[in-house]
């Protein structure tokens, strides 16, 4: 670190945050140095939004309860209530989503709210803004900003017709253009990127940092963090668990220690055991599931079809887009996919229902299944549990029973009793029954079939919808985030049902969650997504640092080049 | 003679119609068939026809009903000119909220009412002429200016949706206007010119002559364009000396010209363009296009759109005022009614869209639909037989314009929604 002034640019100080009780943040800190680029890393819910979000003064912070611990900026405490403030301050940052204006060319993007102005006397009268915009000013200042990154984009470009990477240079060369801009902050720059662009913004990144600038560059992609930064620090459930030199780190450490273990302990033979999230009864059960189901679908690998075949599947899903997936789920078999969020793990699951626009091929059980049309997957005997329990899963003013029975009355025409096509009506008391069963059966915490769904609490939804699925008898069942915003306790129960449903009627299940370790607890074997696109499957017993590796996309990459020699 | 001739240009008509019911069908196939189709060239094609369709049905539409209405050239020259002097101010007030983002600003008649205001107090002063209309400029400016911050401030609550609400937000004006026209005035509001007061002695009568004012801005440089011939005749009629004369050769026919209100629409196009080069008016586009970028650039996005909104409502005023002038009487309860609808309607036929328009857009409008207001009636009486048929369409037209137009922008829009996730979709893996 340079010793150039006494006080480090930006300082944190035991920074804590909570929302609502729940804690995201505990006793941050770290310092930021003129020049220095460092890589801020950590799996998604490490508390690095937060994080940017306590920096810029963003107003979430402060209407849930603001937080703890100092900040400083050139030793002098700082509290920004709004992103201006941290600008004025001198703190710059590119977001992750592109906050350009598409019908502006570049120069009116980069200047943009800090346009040259023409004096005129009528500014005078009134105020700047009836003055008229100087832009052959304007065009010189933008290739300025340009030029200094290095980069070959013409002023007058507009950004809508832009390739993607050019849009994330316009976004810094904005941050450039400002004059007191002295810290960077890059939320994931790189993800858009094609590696070519990609080295072009690490280039320039590079002299930007001589110039003086300190850049903290966020990235999962850890060769990038490798070979840009100086200093790595790794968030992890909200801690900071390590600030050191990027020397001293290589890719896998740094893997290992946001997926939470150490890499010593690769080699030790109980590698499931939970560090830190302990779910008692799973890390006791999980290698004896594991031992009892792996062989079984092995053995029968080569005569029995494979349940769920996916050939080159895209799916449109905003802002969880699939672009090119294959995978096969033998029968019988629980499979997991897991992944980052934004990565397009949720897209698999929601395309295969056809809730989203999609393309490719997918065979059930060997025979082609309809995609775009949920009806034809649910025909097929494939039931659904979504992500969004409140707003797709659960008819929130209706009662149990009712959102118990819902998709089999309607998809199956049970629970009906009258005339098919003619004159139906339905059959409150099978409902009733049905609903009774699983409330029993799920030990469902309600007063009765005829509670609403939305006074429940969420674990106790997420088993209605659980039954929902059920009661439809599935062949394969899809559930996405199954333990998303429940407690600890009914975490534990939802997965033994799944485990116990899997069992007892031989059902395929596949689980898609952002917890790894739930998914390794669970499954038979994960998939893991990286850019909508499959990393790699491994046995749930691997190391759980190979999944890191996977998410973190090393493992690809090295795949490939494997492939490509060959 | 005559007689003759209208019968031959009928039963030409006529034939041309079955013609151009034939040739319509085909256009039909062909456009569907490129909606099918998805070559390059054709998809090309359709964007261009697509972005064009209004505006090209009022054109093919006008070649049909000129030669059937029998008009003389120089009669819709005439027509066309002094509706463009009455029209387009109201319409080019139309054009500031549309940068902003904020769609047709319904809640231009706002603007009209307060105009109106303005109006019936010089009335009631007896001041005439320029110094009239200044006054009642002057008057009605203020007035529009708070219902502009009021409007403005509710479509801000609004977003997102801000074409309905100031189209309902007219609804409710016009109620408060109608509570101090007809209770207020001559009551609250001194009001002594009797001729202005309902026999009860408060509130003012539907019809309110405006002769001290009318035409005072279309004649205040008379100015008339003319064949040799004509010209000789009209000056002889109309005196000579008085009028400023341009002699065209080979045109048949004199027209007038409201020259002073063309040169005031002008300076107000400059207006308009100068103001799009002002850092407002980048603010605005900015707004307009990405509200939320825009916020986090520091653009102050609410008081912005309320700008745009105060301009637009005391553009209006002036609009009404200019309109008004040339009408020579005020419909004190429904003159301000129609303003709004028709001018939107002309901005739409011009080939502007809810979110894109341009000053061409509002001369190639109010020449399309006004040549529509003028032949129809006539051309629908020598089809048909009845003239009421023409009364019918025009209404016919500007609601249905309207709502094509609000459907073709929602459809585009979807589209370009797509386009834009083009690139997410496809199986991009197969490309290595």
């Amino acid at each position: 670190m340079s010793d150039k002034n006494n006080n480090p640019l930006l300082q944190l100080e035991h920074i804590g945050k909570e929302y609502y009780g729940n804690r995201v943040l505990t006793d941050i800190s770290f310092s930021v140095e003129p020049g220095e680029i460092i890589g801020l890393v950590g799996e998604n819910g490490a508390g690095k939004s937060t994080l940017l979000n306590i920096l810029f003064g963003m107003p979430v912070i402060a209407s849930t309860g603001g937080y703890e611990g100092d900040m400083r900026v050139d030793g002098k405490a700082v509290h920004f209530t709004s992103p201006n403030q941290a600008l004025a301050a001198g703190i710059g940052m590119v977001h992750q989503e592109f906050s350009l204006i598409p019908g502006f060319t570049a120069t009116e993007n980069i200047l943009l709210n800090r346009e040259v102005l023409n004096g005129s006397v009528m500014s005078y009268v009134f105020s700047d803004r009836v003055s008229t915009l100087d832009r052959d000013a304007m065009g010189r200042r933008a290739s300025q900003a340009l030029n200094t990154l290095g980069v070959n984009i013409s002023p007058d470009m507009v950004v809508s017709e832009m390739p993607v990477g050019y849009k994330q240079f316009i976004e810094i060369a904005r941050e450039i253009d400002r004059k007191n801009t002295r810290l960077l902050f890059l939320d994931e720059p790189t993800a858009v990127l094609t590696e070519s662009e990609a080295e072009i913004l690490l280039l320039a990144l590079k002299k930007l940092a001589r110039s003086g600038i300190a850049i903290v560059f966020i990235s999962h992609r850890l060769n990038e963090i490798k070979e840009l930064c100086s200093r790595i620090i790794v968030l992890r459930d909200g801690r900071l668990i390590t600030d050191s030199f990027a020397e001293d780190l290589t890719i896998r450490q740094i893997a290992s220690l946001m997926v939470g273990r150490e890499s010593e302990r690769k080699e030790e033979p109980e590698p499931e055991e939970p560090e830190e999230r302990p779910i008692p009864e799973e890390a006791v059960e999980v290698p004896d599931v594991n031992l009892v189901l792996n062989p079984k679908p092995e053995k029968k690998k080569k005569k029995v079809k494979p349940a769920l075949k996916v050939e080159h599947l895209w799916v449109d899903m905003p802002g969880e887009t699939v672009r090119d997936v294959s995978f096969e789920v033998r029968k019988g078999e629980i499979f997991g996919i897991g992944g980052l969020a934004g990565h397009g793990k949720l897209g698999i699951p929601n395309g295969i229902m056809g809730l989203y626009p999609a393309g490719g091929k997918v065979r059930l059980f060997g025979r082609s299944l309809t995609l775009n049309k949920p009806r034809a997957a649910l025909g097929r005997r494939m039931a659904f549990v979504s992500e969004d329990r409140r707003g797709v899963g659960l008819l929130l003013d209706e009662p149990l029973d009712w959102n118990i029975t819902f998709t089999a009355m309607q998809t199956q025409g049970r629970f009906l009793m009258g005339i098919p096509f003619i004159f139906q009506m339905r059959n409150e008391y099978a409902m009733r029954k049905e609903a009774q069963k699983f409330i029993d059966a799920l030990s469902i915490k309600c007063t009765g079939p005829s509670q609403k769904a939305g006074e429940l609490s969420g674990g106790n939804q997420q088993k209605v919808c659980l039954a929902k699925a059920f009661v439809l008898r599935p062949d394969i069942l899809l559930i996405c985030e199954p333990t998303r915003g429940i407690d600890i306790g009914a975490k534990t129960l939802v997965l033994d049902t799944l485990k116990n449903y899997n069992k007892e009627h031989g059902t395929t299940i596949i689980i898609t969650s952002s917890e790894l370790e739930e998914l390794r607890s669970v499954c038979d074997r994960v998939a893991i997504v990286g850019d909508g696109r499959i990393a790699g499957v491994l046995p749930a017993s691997s190391p759980a640092e190979e999944f890191g590796m996977l998410m973190m996309g090393q493992a690809r990459r090295e795949e490939e080049e494997a492939e490509e020699s060959a | 003679m005559m007689n003759e001739i209208m019968n031959q240009a009928i039963t030409f008509a006529l034939n041309n119609a079955v013609l151009a019911a034939v040739i319509g069908i085909i256009a039909l196939v062909i456009i569907l068939a490129l909606l099918m189709g998805s070559g390059r060239i054709f998809r090309k094609l359709f964007d261009l026809m697509a972005n064009n369709a209004v505006p090209a049905i009022f054109i093919i539409i006008s070649a049909f009903a000129i030669p059937l209405s029998g008009y003389s050239a120089s009669y819709l020259v005439q027509e066309l000119l002094t509706r463009i002097g009455r029209n387009s101010f109201l319409i080019l007030s139309l054009l500031i909220p549309i940068m902003a983002g904020m769609g047709l600003n319904f809640g231009m008649v706002l603007g009209a009412m307060a105009g109106q205001i303005g109006l019936l107090m010089i009335c009631d002063w007896g001041v005439v002429g320029i110094p009239g209309m200044i006054l009642a400029c002057l008057v009605g400016t203020p007035i529009a200016v708070i219902l502009g911050i009021f409007c403005g401030a509710v479509l801000n609550r609004a977003k997102g949706r801000e074409m309905v609400t100031s189209y309902i937000l007219g609804f409710f004006i016009n109620g408060v206007y109608q509570l101090v026209v007809l209770y207020f005035m001559g009551w609250i509001i001194p009001i002594t010119n009797p001729a202005l007061l309902l026999s009860r002695g408060y509130g003012v009568r539907n019809a309110v002559s405006l002769l001290g004012i009318r035409g005072v801005l279309d004649n205040l440089i008379p100015s008339i364009v003319a064949g040799t011939t004509q010209g000789q005749q009209f000056l002889s009629a109309n005196g000579s000396g008085a009028f400023f004369l341009v002699h065209i050769p080979f045109f048949d026919g004199a027209v007038r010209i409201p020259l002073a209100t063309l040169i005031v629409i002008a300076l107000f196009c400059a207006f308009i363009v100068w103001f799009r080069r002002t850092k407002l008016g980048q603010d605005m586009r900015a707004i307009g296009q990405s509200q939320s970028v825009a916020d986090s650039a520091g653009i102050a996005v609410n008081r912005t759109r309320i700008i745009a909104i105060v301009i637009s409502t005391v553009l209006a005023c002036y609009g009404q005022i200019i309109y008004l002038q040339n009408m020579g009487t005020l419909n004190t309860y429904n003159s301000h009614d129609q303003a709004g609808m028709f001018s939107i309607a002309a901005l739409l036929i011009g080939g502007a869209s809810v979110s894109r328009a341009s000053i061409a857009n509002v001369f190639v409008g109010v020449i399309l639909f006004h040549l529509m207001f003028i032949v129809a009636p006539v051309a629908g009486k020598n089809l048909i037989g009845d003239a009421q048929i023409g009364e019918y369409f025009r209404v016919f037209v500007s609601y249905g314009i309207i709502a094509i137009a609000l459907v073709l922008h929602a459809w585009k829009r979807n589209r370009e929604r797509e386009a834009a996730r083009r690139s997410l979709r496809g199986n991009r893996g197969g490309d290595n």
